[in-house]
């Protein structure tokens, strides 16, 4: 019995048990790799993609319970190419590794849709993904950046 | 020869003073373009390719784990090149041993030696060309540590290759025009003849520069000359990471490929004692279930089957013999083996510790814990045992051509049966350092087991975390006479190790009289390096009691540490700066403090200010970490400060939260909850700065970690005269104490 999924406005039929986490049916049935996995218990964000344009951690998230949602990978992020995050993250010089910044950027991009100029607070409490490289500090410039430039339109318009 | 103690110090290489720039002979730029060239392009120099399109492919013998090393030595080879960087691309070198890293070789060969480079007398330098390559095979050398890509790959083997590929340009337009050389100059990826005007694109005179032989000695650029290096350059890598494209290790897809799970002894040295696996014969996908002496492992068509499988199969293993090993049982082993005063002294200066009997000593003890490195990317190999008896292997790890080797003996194959694959790591820190591949064996032991179909055997964070090589448990004990003016005149440190005694716990400062010993305390936790290595206890050790004796001495501990390095201009220069910069001595509102902290880590001297809040719930904030570092001459400037801001942050981790302990054992923590690190809520603002010198190229990736611990305990100090000798900071109530003090 197949479970149809809506990634990044493709649409799959895979067939898989309801309870296989989306993390893993996105990398090893759907073959998009730039989900990743970090450790599975929805502690450090690596595997976040939206569902319905919302970050969620698919590594908990039973494949079941998203059949029919629009589901958004880093991969489809861009629509073809990068968005302002995507291309801030190039200007700030931010990945080291690179291994968590799929999910970061996931991350950062559904939370600064729901909120373009956030306070310093609300994006340190709203970004709880783990980075071991250590590449926090260029992520808040790049939302500092990208707050201001929401805000510096605002004023223009 | 101990590769590790090659690598990361204790040992001399090969014992002779040799030196030999990293040049192939001829014959072999012809079997690396049948391993690593495709149409159009051929290797001129060892490292460097060109193609008919004008193309340059700087071949890297390093893992990318992150550092930005395929850049930075990307624009060494460039700069000597006279390159367009637009054309400069970078590849990772194939695990074989004709691309060992004879540059590291050379660099740590001569760091051991204390010998510069420059001071080798010529005579030394013809007849022993190739000495170092022949060192660099024979070791399987191709390692990725001691933050040594730029300072040795990059000056022994990239500048050199560079500037021989230039030679060999201008030596091919030359014989096209009938021209002596001397008529040329290079610029922009061109050959140009000065009085014509003419000029040549690299890539149409690849094949006939290809005619000549690298030197073994070209010319050098001098540091004015540089385009690239000391520029900023955006990192070569990055595109690729902002999109998901960069494919790791754990990224490998095959077809028909199988997924491993598994499960290691809860205690180290602990058996397998049962797994029924009767219990998931009804399990959909699972195809084999592996037994090994220590840990069983599900192969199944998909990971998340394998591992719902394994959670249900529960296997038992015994403790070996461990189970009343703690961290408590730890700790008095060190503590007892300190005050047994069977301490093995290994370095003196003056009258050392007999000094001491002269006045009164002042004492303390430090202690930092086991940590883990947690990688985001969780160790991982795919491995295909084909049936005719070949190995395929893909995974990230530390040194693509020693796990070639490595799996090789693992699988009983010999090497030229085996191909290894090195891919992106998602993190090292040392984790996938050589001695510690044990998931390299166990993936090889699975494929085994499965001949004929690839099978990808995963860490789940679990295992990853409970199955490391840990930063290891030291306690450090020091003793010190000082003079009127509270200056040590005698000090005394030994510590425990499982290990040779550390260099690294030799101090900058002047002493007259110093003592270090060691006592080798045995312990069943597997430790390795980690980010940094013995750094991040020493620095943490020195730098606190430095500040202690400041203290007790009733003077500043910037001015404290600078009277200690008169004769030390390079140091005292940086501390200056750091303090400068860090606002050191200005006001801050009530609950905050500063510390300060120094350490020299390969090469680079860093200074870190953390101002630090203490809240009167105890709740401790580090609002602002300000660094100085000399590294000499940064390659890449913001590459050079993303290691700095990315090393704080590491250190401070551990610093707060870092802490793996011991119980029946066995490690406790299992996953990111019991193993907190620095997020966003609790990132300091950073604000690097570099002083530049005439030294050495110095490391990036790793000195930024060292001070990062004795910086923030030195705040919270300042703060809150509660004076922090354990690590993590978490361990300890400042609320409380703060309140009584």
């Amino acid at each position: 019995m197949g479970i149809q999924l809506n990634v990044n406005g493709v649409v799959h039929d895979v067939d898989v048990e309801s309870d296989a986490p989306l993390l893993w049916v996105i990398r090893d049935e759907l073959h998009l790799t730039g989900t990743k996995f970090g450790c599975g218990i929805a502690a450090c964000g690596a595997c976040t993609v939206h569902v319905n344009g919302k970050a969620v951690r698919s590594c908990s998230v039973p494949v079941g319970s998203v059949a029919n949602a629009e589901i958004r990978t880093i991969e489809g992020l861009g629509a073809g190419g990068l968005n302002s995050v995507q291309e801030a993250w190039i200007e700030h010089q931010v990945p080291q590794c690179g291994y968590c910044q799929s999910g970061m950027i996931m991350a950062v991009s559904a939370f600064l849709a729901s909120n373009p100029a956030p306070t310093e607070e609300q994006f340190a409490a709203a970004i709880t993904n783990i980075c071991r490289c250590g590449t926090l500090s260029r992520i808040r410039a790049v939302v500092r950046d990208l707050a201001v430039r929401k805000s510096a339109k605002g004023v223009r318009s | 020869m101990n590769r590790r103690k090659f690598l990361l110090g204790g040992a001399t290489a090969a014992g002779a003073l040799i030196v030999g720039y990293a040049v192939w002979p001829s014959g072999r730029l012809g079997k690396a373009d049948l391993l690593a060239a495709k149409s159009g392009e051929r290797f001129l120099a060892n490292w460097i390719k060109l193609a008919n399109d004008g193309t340059i492919t700087v071949v890297v013998p390093h893992c990318d784990m992150g550092t930005g090393i395929y850049t930075s030595l990307s624009q060494m080879a460039a700069d000597e090149l006279d390159a367009d960087w637009t054309k400069v691309r970078a590849e990772t070198a194939p695990a074989d041993p004709l691309f060992a890293n004879s540059g590291m070789a050379e660099g740590f060969g001569l760091e051991e030696l204390n010998v510069p480079g420059d001071r080798i007398p010529t005579f030394l330098k013809g007849p022993t060309i190739g000495s170092m390559r022949i060192i660099a095979e024979h070791m399987d050398l191709q390692t990725t540590g001691g933050s040594s890509a730029v300072r040795f790959t990059g000056v022994y083997g990239m500048r050199v290759a560079g500037a021989a590929v230039r030679e060999m340009l201008v030596k091919a337009a030359a014989a096209r025009m009938d021209t002596p050389k001397d008529a040329f100059r290079t610029e922009m990826s061109r050959v140009i003849h000065v009085p014509s005007g003419k000029s040549f694109g690299y890539g149409e005179l690849a094949a006939e520069a290809a005619n000549y032989s690298p030197s073994s000695h070209p010319k050098l650029k001098e540091k004015s000359a540089y385009k690239f290096v000391g520029q900023p350059v955006r990192r070569l890598d990055i595109p690729a990471k902002v999109n998901g494209a960069t494919q790791y290790g754990i990224d490998t897809q095959l077809s028909d490929m199988l997924y491993g799970a598994i499960r290691i002894s809860p205690a180290f040295g602990g058996k397998l004692v049962s797994a029924d696996e009767t219990r998931i014969a009804q399990n959909r996908g699972v195809k084999k279930v592996v037994k090994l002496d220590d840990a069983v492992i599900v192969v199944a068509d998909r990971f998340w089957r394998a591992r719902k499988a394994m959670d249900t199969l529960d296997p038992v293993f015994d403790d070996g013999g461990k189970g009343d090993v703690s961290s408590k049982t730890i700790s008095e082993l060190h503590l007892d083996g300190l005050k047994n005063e069977k301490i093995k002294r290994d370095m003196k200066t003056g009258s050392g510790a007999e000094t001491l009997k002269d006045g009164p000593v002042i004492e303390r003890m430090y202690n930092v814990p086991y940590l883990a490195h947690a990688p985001m990317e969780p160790v991982n190999a795919t491995v295909l045992y084909k049936n005719d008896g070949t190995l395929e292997v893909w995974a990230g790890t530390q040194d693509g051509l020693g796990s070639r080797a490595f799996c090789a003996k693992a699988a009983g194959l010999k090497m030229e049966k085996v191909t290894f694959h090195l891919m992106p790591s998602g993190g090292g820190y040392g984790r996938r350092l050589p001695d510690l591949w044990n998931f390299l064996t166990y993936a090889v032991q699975t494929a085994k087991a499965v001949p004929g179909l690839p099978v990808k055997l995963i860490f789940n964070r679990e295992q990853d975390m409970q199955h490391d090589f840990y930063r290891p448990n030291v306690t450090s004990r020091f003793r010190a006479g000082v003079d009127k003016d509270g200056l040590p005149t005698v000090w005394v440190n030994d510590y425990t190790t499982n290990d040779d005694p550390n260099p690294e716990a030799h101090i900058l400062y002047g002493v007259p009289n110093q003592a270090y010993g060691t006592v080798k305390i045995p312990a069943h936790v597997p430790t390795g390096p980690w980010r940094s290595v013995e750094a991040s206890w020493h620095g943490f050790f020195v730098e606190s009691f430095v500040d202690e004796l400041a203290h007790e001495a009733k003077r500043d501990p910037l001015e404290f540490r600078l009277a200690l390095l008169k004769e030390k201009p390079r140091y005292s220069a940086t501390l200056s700066l750091a303090a400068e910069k860090g606002g050191w001595g200005t006001p801050l509102p009530a609950g905050r403090g500063r510390g300060i902290a120094m350490v020299e880590c390969f090469g680079t001297i860093v200074v870190h200010v953390a101002e630090v809040e203490v809240k009167e719930d105890g709740t401790v904030k580090v609002r602002r970490v300000t660094t100085a570092a000399d590294c000499g001459m940064a390659v890449n400037p913001d590459g050079f400060r993303a290691q700095m801001e990315g090393g704080i942050i590491f250190g401070l981790s551990a610093a707060l939260h870092g802490e793996i302990t011991i119980d029946h054992g066995a490690v406790v923590q299992q996953n990111f909850p019991d193993y907190d690190v620095v997020r966003l809520a609790e990132c300091p603002e950073i604000d690097v700065h570099i002083h530049e010198s005439d030294a050495p190229l110095g490391g990036a990736g790793e000195p930024g970690i060292p001070p990062v611990a004795p910086a923030v305990t030195n705040a919270i100090f300042a703060v809150t005269g509660m004076r922090i000798r354990e690590l993590p900071v978490k361990k300890h109530a400042l609320g409380k104490m703060a309140q009584a003090s």
